[in-house]
């Protein structure tokens, strides 16, 4: 019987989304304009919530990297999580 | 929610970043697709999947329209009093659902929750089921569906057909391609996305109203009153914002209500069926009873906090409570942030109309077309169905996206729906459980009455014969009255047909277990982490602890 092909991990797509998003907030924060900082009551809302995407886009790549799936196995033993 | 001026002023950016979300949300569906072979991977993503995943699809599929602008809705209109629909009226619900049912679910390796109907009960009973259901996700979808057009219309300047097309062709694009997988994946995607736009909306808006004390002060001297911050003062009458008391929140909303959502609607049950083993499917819901505690900090406070800046929002003339969370986005956040809260919000309305659709395609498959119709085609068969289904569904969305437009309030019509179809499902799910004597034809006729009484008293209400106060109440009452009636009929038809014999109640029943089922424990699972007992019982005291603030 052939193997079904193993779902790919999510954790790697949610984890390189948050890393372009958090790459493109970054530098839009760190180059918005007074205007952009004023409506935000003065906080560089773009810089932090792309510094906090970047984080989070990070352990997510982190996670699957250290806890791969295992190989596909019709067992299905894996440790993630 | 008719649309105001409220135009966002997005730019390229903003367009760019939902752009790349679209390409991967396909990209999502056509990587699926090489893992379909079977219907079972199609409709139950091949029952594989890890607890955390399905955990954060089982909150995300009910993370759409409702939740988001619906909640935030509430928030505005009668204050803290929303949390009871989280701290009360999900999270008990969620964990019982884990710790009791999901064995009795998982177990019998059924495809659905009207398969199980079929084998404790009877195909009729199944067939009402599954209609019932279908008709309700088909109307649901549609409600999500309007309510993203409407958005789409009044933020970005979309036409209204355009936004049903666009949307509606994205979601059929990547169910149809990867069944549920698709579905799931995106709702754990989406799950983080629309955090990363709402979070930057609350932290801004208690910035601008001075925090915690200043938000408190200030909804104190709104039209709220005293009475938006507190949970249940005053619910010995109906003296408080919601206009109900303790007991329609206690049995309405926690008990009937929200058991009958939580533990019998299988557009989120689905997502449990599809965990890899007992273990997973168990804590699927108790995985996603954490991130819901927390949830009315990105809804609850953003509505509060519109309520307090905007002074003519819910009045003639003035904004809808439905858009107390555009315009805080409006208000503070520039192009960038902006494009992640316009994202998310499209996200999780797409996410919600999935999990209807993919539920939808599931019930009709194998529910209503192949124990009803077609038993006899070869698997493949059923997975081409399974894909025509979702057209049928989608095009079903959108026909029905314009019923939504008749209410002010999409939460409201959510909850009468949920009360004709959930609540009467889940007293005779929950009878059959532990009374095996209970008969085949007492599930049918239980369940059809219920839901008859569940319709003649909201139809009743809507003609002023009863007098529920506020369509809330009228939904708690609804479905109180709905559980009871299934109930005694239920009991009463039992008493004069004959029960079925022991040998086919199995596995189905409380106390009668299958020794045949194998233990599907994986290396791990003892560990007191993946304890459905200890994870469910540290969300209950939770909850109960978060009150405590707020009583």
């Amino acid at each position: 019987m052939a193997a079904p092909q193993r779902l790919f991990d999510i954790r790697r797509v949610i984890g390189g989304l948050f890393l372009v998003y958090g790459v493109v907030l970054t530098v839009t924060g760190l180059f918005d304009g007074s205007q952009a900082v004023q409506k935000a009551e003065g906080v560089r809302i773009n810089l932090w919530t792309g510094i906090g995407m970047l984080v989070i886009g990070g352990v997510f790549l982190v996670w699957e990297r250290l806890r791969p799936t295992a190989a596909p196995a019709p067992s299905q033993e894996d440790a993630d999580e | 929610m008719a649309a105001q001026d409220l135009r966002l002023d997005v730019n390229a950016l903003d367009y760019a970043i939902l752009a790349l979300y679209f390409l991967v949300v396909l990209g999502i569906g056509f990587a699926a697709r090489r893992a379909v072979r079977t219907s079972l991977d199609f409709f139950l993503s091949g029952r594989a999947l890890p607890a955390w995943i399905t955990g954060l699809a089982f909150v995300s599929a009910n993370l759409g329209a409702t939740e988001i602008l619906g909640m935030a809705a509430n928030g505005a209109q009668y204050g803290l009093m929303t949390v009871h629909y989280y701290w009360i009226g999900a999270v008990p619900a969620m964990v019982f659902l884990g710790i009791v049912m999901m064995p009795f679910y998982y177990r019998s390796k059924v495809h659905s929750v009207p398969e199980f109907m079929r084998r404790r009960f009877n195909g009729a009973t199944q067939l009402f089921n599954a209609s019932t259901f279908a008709i309700a996700q088909i109307l649901i979808a549609g409600i999500n569906l309007y309510a993203l057009a409407l958005i789409m219309e009044s933020l970005l300047g979309w036409p209204l057909w355009l936004s049903i097309v666009v949307s509606a062709a994205i979601v059929l694009a990547y169910i149809t391609l990867g069944g549920l997988s698709s579905a799931i994946y995106n709702e754990v995607m989406q799950f983080f996305v629309i955090l990363a736009g709402l979070v930057p909306i609350v932290v801004l808006g208690l910035v601008r109203v001075g925090g915690f004390s200043g938000l408190g002060e200030k909804v104190r001297q709104s039209v709220l009153g005293d009475g938006g911050l507190h949970t249940w003062a005053h619910t010995a009458g109906t003296d408080n914002p919601l206009n109900a008391n303790w007991i329609g929140i206690v049995f309405g909303l926690g008990f009937v209500l929200s058991f009958g959502y939580w533990t019998t609607n299988f557009a989120e049950v689905q997502r449990a069926l599809s965990a890899r083993n007992t273990n997973a499917a168990r804590l699927t819901p108790i995985v996603a009873a954490y991130p819901k505690l927390v949830i009315p900090v990105v809804t609850v406070i953003p509505g509060l906090v519109a309520l307090v800046l905007f002074n003519n929002i819910g009045k003639n003339g003035g904004p809808t409570y439905n858009q107390a969370i555009p315009l805080l986005m409006d208000t503070f956040l520039p192009n960038g942030v902006l494009g992640i809260a316009v994202t998310g919000l499209l996200a999780s309305f797409m996410a919600g109309m999935a999990a209807n659709i993919s539920g939808f395609n599931t019930v009709f498959t194998y529910d209503i077309w192949k124990s009803h119709i077609q038993g006899d085609r070869p698997d493949e068969w059923y997975v081409r169905l399974g894909r025509i289904a979702t057209v049928v569904g989608v095009l079903g969305g959108i026909g029905t996206a314009f019923i939504a437009a008749g209410f002010n309030n999409i939460m409201n019509y959510l909850q009468s729906l949920f009360s004709f179809f959930n609540a009467p499902l889940f007293a005779t799910f929950i009878i059959g459980l532990f009374w095996r004597r209970m008969t085949a034809w007492a599930g049918f006729w239980g369940l059809a009455s219920g839901t008859a009484a569940a319709f003649a008293s909201y139809i009743l209400f809507k003609a002023g014969v009863v007098d529920f106060g506020t369509e809330l109440n009228a939904s708690f009452w609804g479905a109180g009255i709905a559980f009871v009636v299934d109930a005694v009929v239920s009991v009463v038809v039992t008493l004069v047909t004959t029960p079925k014999p022991e040998a086919e109640l199995r596995g189905l029943v409380y106390g009668l277990s299958d020794a045949s089922i194998a233990d599907d424990a994986l290396a791990g699972d003892a560990a007191w982490y993946r304890s459905p007992v200890v994870l469910g019982a540290g969300a209950v005291v939770l909850a109960a602890a978060f009150y405590l603030p707020f009583i």
